[in-house]
Formats: C-alpha cells, sequence, structure tokens
C-alpha cells in the first residue's frame, strides 16, 4: 500500500503545483537554455516584487511539443519568428496588444511589423540574430570567401575541422542558400541535390552538435563552426582571432519574442514582465549577456563597447540584403527535409 | 475503516486482491497507460503543425516505416529507417558480446573472493552510477579526442606515430555503451555464480574433468541465467541509447532513439515516431519469445 501512497502524494503534488501557480506575486518564465541573464531576473524580483520561476528548453519544437501535449503553468514563453505563427494558429497563445503597452512604441522597425504577426498582438520582441559561421582566422592562410562554399566544399586545410549545427532546419537552410534554391521547396529533385551536396559534405564534418559551440571554438577542436552570431561573440572573447561569415548566397535570420500562453495562469504578470523587458536599460543588459541584438530604441547606449565594436553583432549595413527570415516550411516541404535529414544520418 | 479491517480479515481472495492493487496499479499507471497512448498516437494523422489529429486514423505512419511515396504516388521500400534499426541492433549486439567477454571473468572473480571482500567489489562496480551518465559520456570525449588522454599516452609510449581517430565513430558510441552498461552484465552474472556450489566443480574433478570441461559443463550452465539477464540488461538499452550516439558519435549516424527523438522534434511527426517506437518493442518482443522458446529449459534440468 506505501507504493501506491507515494504515487498518489506524487499526483497530489503535482496537481497542488499546477493550483500554486494561481496565487498572486508569481511568474514562471519558460526560455531557452542560457539566454537570460540571472542578476536580470534578479533585479525584476526586486523592483516588482514578483517572484520568478525559470524553466528552460532546447528547440522550438520541444517547447511546441509540451505545450501541444498539454503542459499548463507556463505565463511568457521565448519562441522563435515561424514558432510564433504556429502558435498563434493552433490557438495556444493569447493576445497581449504589445504596441499599446508603455515601452511598446520603443520597438524598432521592422520589428513592430514582423511577418509571423504583423500587429504585434501577440508578440513582443526579445533578441534577434543570425545564423552564420564562425571560423578562427589564425588557423587558416589567408581570408576566406564570404560564401557556404568554404563549408560545404572546404578547402583542405578544413576538412575534418569543420562543426555543424545539429539543427535539421539549419543545416537544410544553409545548403538550400548555396545552392540558390528555396528552402521551403517542394521539389523532390532539389532536394535530392541538397542531400547530395550534405552527402559529399559529411566525410568533412567533425560532427553534427548545437550544445557546446562556445567552447569547442576556444578549444580549437575544430576550425570552422556552423553557429549563432551571438556565440560567436561569445566565442571571440575568448578567441580574438574568430571571425563570423555572412555568405552572400544567404543567411537566415531569426527573432526571438515573449508570448503569454492561453491557459497562463498570471497573465497581467507576463504582461508586466514583457513590459518592462521592452525598457532599454533592461534589455540592454539581456543584450549584454546573450551576444544578441534587440529591437528596442535607446538601447545602445547602455550597450557594451565589445558588442557595438563586434560585426558579427552589429551587422554592418551593407550585408543587409544578405538576411533571409526564418519562416516555417509547408508540410510537404518539411517532409522532404526531413527524408533528407535521416537519409544524412542513415 | 473497520469494516474494510473486517474484509481482509475474513476473505482471502480480498487480501490477495489488496496485496496484488499496488502492483496492478504501478503496472497500469506507469506501463499500460503510456504504452496505450502511444499505440493511439501511431495510428493517428499527424497535425499540420506538430501534435495528431484526435479522432482521425490512418496506418500511414507504419506504411512510411518501409516504404515511401515517389511522384507517382507508387510505393518503394525505403531503406533509411531499416538501416538505422540496422546499425542500431548490431551496435547493441557488439556491445553485448563485449561486455559479456569482460564481464563474465570479472563476476566470477569476485564471486570466488572471500566474503568480506565480496560486498567492497560489488560496491567499486556501482560507483560509476553516482555520477550522471551524461557527465561520464563527456569524460569519454576528453579521453578520446586527438589530443585526449588515450591518444597522448599511446603518443608517450611510441605506440603511434600520430594521433588516431577515435571521437565521433562508430568505435566511440561502443566504447562508451559497453563503458555504461557494463555493471547491468557483471551484477546479475554475479549474483547466480555466487550461489554456486564449490563441491559441483570438485565433482567434476573427481569424475575426471580437466579444467576446461569442468568450466563450461558445471560453471557456465549454472551462471546461465545470470548470463542471459545481463545480456538482456545490456542489449536492450543500447538499442534505445540516445546521448552516446549524440556525444561520442558526433550525431553522424543517428542510432533510433535519435530518430524518434526527430520525429516528436523538428519533424513534428508524432504519429511516426511512435509508430517507431511500436516497431522497434515488437521486434525486441519477437526476438525475447523467439529465445524463450529456443533456450529456456526446465530448472531442474540445468
Amino acid at each position: 500500500m506505501k507504493r501506491m501512497l507515494m504515487a498518489a502524494v506524487a499526483a497530489g503534488v503535482l496537481l497542488a503545483g499546477a493550483g500554486a501557480a494561481k496565487a498572486e506575486g508569481e511568474l514562471f518564465l519558460y526560455n531557452w537554455s542560457n539566454y537570460f541573464p540571472p542578476d536580470l531576473l534578479t533585479r525584476f524580483e526586486a523592483e516588482t516584487g514578483i517572484a520568478v520561476t525559470l524553466d528552460v528548453y532546447d528547440s522550438n519544437e520541444t517547447m511546441l511539443a509540451k505545450l501541444q501535449a498539454g503542459a499548463a503553468g507556463y505565463d511568457v514563453i521565448v519562441p522563435s519568428g515561424y514558432m510564433v505563427a504556429i502558435l498563434i494558429d493552433e490557438g495556444l497563445v493569447q493576445p497581449i496588444d504589445t504596441m499599446s503597452m508603455p515601452n511598446g512604441g520603443l520597438i524598432v522597425a521592422p520589428h513592430d511589423a514582423p511577418f509571423f504577426d504583423p500587429e504585434r498582438k501577440y508578440s513582443a520582441p526579445y533578441m534577434w540574430g543570425t545564423t552564420g559561421v564562425t571560423y578562427d582566422s589564425a588557423r587558416v592562410e589567408g581570408e576566406l570567401e564570404e560564401s557556404w562554399k568554404e563549408v560545404f566544399e572546404p578547402r583542405e586545410e578544413l576538412q575534418g575541422e569543420i562543426a555543424m549545427l545539429n539543427d535539421e532546419v539549419e543545416v537544410y537552410n544553409a545548403a538550400a542558400y548555396y545552392l540558390g534554391f528555396d528552402k521551403c521547396t517542394e521539389s523532390p529533385e532539389e532536394a535530392q541535390a541538397i542531400l547530395d551536396l550534405l552527402e559529399a559534405q559529411k566525410p568533412h564534418v567533425k560532427m553534427y552538435q548545437s550544445d557546446g559551440t562556445i567552447d569547442r571554438m576556444i578549444a580549437g577542436e575544430v576550425i570552422m563552426h556552423h553557429q549563432w552570431n551571438g556565440a560567436s561573440h561569445r566565442t571571440k572573447n575568448d578567441l580574438p582571432t574568430a571571425v563570423y561569415v555572412y555568405p552572400k548566397e544567404g543567411i537566415t535570420f531569426w527573432t526571438d519574442n515573449f508570448m503569454v500562453p492561453a491557459d497562463a495562469p498570471n497573465p497581467e504578470n507576463a504582461k508586466r514582465f514583457i513590459d518592462w523587458m521592452l525598457d532599454p536599460e533592461n534589455v540592454a543588459v539581456a543584450s549584454n549577456f546573450t551576444g544578441y541584438m534587440n529591437a528596442i530604441d535607446g538601447s545602445a547606449e547602455f550597450l557594451d563597447e565589445a558588442l557595438k565594436a563586434n560585426p558579427a553583432v552589429n551587422m554592418p549595413q551593407e550585408y543587409a540584403d544578405r538576411l533571409r527570415p526564418s519562416i516555417d516550411c509547408s508540410v510537404e516541404a518539411r517532409e522532404l527535409r526531413n527524408r533528407v535529414w535521416t537519409r544524412l544520418k542513415s | 475503516m473497520g469494516a474494510f479491517v473486517d474484509l481482509m480479515r475474513r476473505s482471502r481472495p480480498a487480501r490477495v486482491g489488496a496485496l496484488i492493487a499496488p502492483a496492478m496499479l504501478i503496472i497500469g499507471i506507469f506501463m499500460v497507460l503510456p504504452l496505450g497512448l502511444m499505440a493511439y498516437v501511431s495510428i493517428l494523422e499527424r497535425g499540420i503543425n506538430g501534435g495528431v489529429q484526435w479522432g482521425v486514423h490512418t496506418v500511414e505512419a507504419y506504411v512510411a516505416f518501409l516504404f515511401e511515396e515517389n511522384l507517382l504516388g507508387e510505393l518503394s521500400v525505403n531503406p533509411d529507417y531499416i538501416r538505422i534499426f540496422a546499425r542500431s541492433f548490431i551496435l547493441s549486439f557488439v556491445t553485448m558480446a563485449i561486455c559479456l567477454t569482460i564481464g563474465f571473468p570479472a563476476a566470477f572473480y569476485m564471486a570466488l573472493q572471500p566474503e568480506k571482500y565480496r560486498n567492497l567489489l560489488i560496491f567499486l562496480v556501482t560507483i560509476p552510477f553516482w555520477t550522471n551518465l551524461l557527465v561520464r559520456n563527456y569524460a569519454w570525449i576528453l579521453m578520446l579526442r586527438s589530443n585526449g588522454l588515450l591518444n597522448e599516452a599511446l603518443l608517450g609510449l611510441g605506440l603511434i606515430e600520430e594521433p588516431i581517430e577515435l571521437l565521433y565513430t562508430n568505435v566511440a558510441i561502443t566504447i562508451g555503451l559497453v563503458y555504461s552498461f557494463l555493471p547491468f552484465m557483471v551484477l546479475p552474472i554475479y549474483a547466480s555464480l555466487e550461489k554456486l556450489d564449490l563441491r559441483l566443480v570438485e565433482a567434476a574433478f573427481d569424475l575426471g574433468a580437466n579444467k576446461r570441461r569442468a568450466f563450461l559443463r558445471v560453471v557456465v550452465p549454472l551462471a546461465m541465467p545470470g548470463i542471459a539477464a545481463g545480456c538482456i540488461l545490456v542489449f536492450i538499452p543500447s538499442l534505445g541509447a540516445f546521448v552516446t550516439p549524440e556525444l561520442l558519435g558526433g550525431s553522424k549516424s543517428m542510432m533510433i532513439g535519435n530518430l524518434i527523438q526527430s520525429q516528436f522534434g523538428a519533424a513534428r511527426n508524432w504519429p511516426l515516431g511512435a509508430a517507431l517506437a511500436f516497431a522497434l518493442l515488437a521486434i525486441v518482443l519477437l526476438a525475447m519469445m523467439v529465445y524463450l522458446m529456443r533456450f529456456r529449459r526446465p530448472p531442474s534440468a540445468g
């Protein structure tokens, strides 16, 4: 009987946990891992008296799967742009009317009207960045071309010294840019060409890994890493010879956004938190920590000099036309993409 | 409460029922219910944005496991999933064989020690469990990488000229799996050998058996239940290994665990993920049934 009692107690605790979240003065934040400065949370708690509990995830899909499976109890989530559209479509989030918040007017264009939520009715911007490539210039002769060619058809000194993100979408998109295809292609021939390119590249790839990209570069385990620009900036802090490349064929840019789930236990606290994070000084602290740019007017004066001086973060204007938005593809396109990925690793 | 106690006192079936109930509840809640749910998900239509469409049934996921549809709507055999399954089975089998080769002598040695040392040895075998599997896999990265402990040692001894590529290969995955699951082989074999009556071995010698014969005809058969349990305990968790291929294999080739994870993750195809898990379950159950029918003999015949 003791074990059944234990099970009953455990179930009771879980239920009670969901109920307790309704109490005043709490906020449950569900964010990417290592993506929010702990000091800033403490500051928010001190200023508002709201106690924050943080839970983390490693991909948009993990978060989506959890919400779809019925996980309740989160007040603020931080999905990327394409996932914002899906969450709205699935009815998993509630409107928050960001533009009418006290700090809503500080959001700079084009982040005030993104394709995934044109009126910013459901979402507020947190950070935005790009997914490009970092290499250690000290270990390469001369300068590399600003092209995906260096990644997919690497010169001899880079062969076996490349790490790719273990991310089906990012790897596939980069290959599609290089070959000049639509990344949401529904053509099996184009998908086949992408597969051929990735299979030819695979012997030169040391590993596919999304965790620990910064440490791997600093330790010199690889010379080149498919990487997010904020991670590239943090790499450069310890490895000054690290160079971030904006490939000329195109580079994905993404925005991560605050949203409030439909069944959030503390929606008012959630909105208060979001507005607080639209404050230039607060969001600058987050930028300094993550190494990514925010979308708030007036935050520049609070940013670290190193951040402003690094082209990986503070993108030179001439690269602007290389940016490609991160979008969600049709079921057919996703099917092709997953088949390419599975075959690559089968 | 009084009536309950009274019932318990009077009725034997009620007592038996009450004693079985906790076990049934645990099996029901923690095994049958989740498995049933997954079985149901595997025959549902996938949702456009992930998840499933409740109430819309299809066996598409099971068809997709074996076949793919070309542009003309014709089905042809899809080798990808089968290849991933085959790799997982081969790696798991090799892992099991190596664990047995190392684990049996270790367990035999432990069982032959004086009683007071045995507990210490068991204690030593279980020490790795004190640390998280993830951390231990990271430790292997440090040992296996090109400027890692192993290569430095081999270079220092002059055995090799330049570092050998170990990390991010199937060899690294196998090393990681053997390391992770070895205790599951040693402990059951030890448990069956510990009870071994050494007088039986002496009797074998008296009746003219040499060492090899006594070992093969007396010790091994008596250890068989432990060997079988150890093999199962190593083989099946290896099949579902997820962290080791990711970290030590560098995610260059998938095992079944990674494939299922990708279906629930980036592919957003829950039914296929559930169907893959059930295909695995079916294969394992089938193999176990064949094993039981083929090899199981009544204990007295041992």
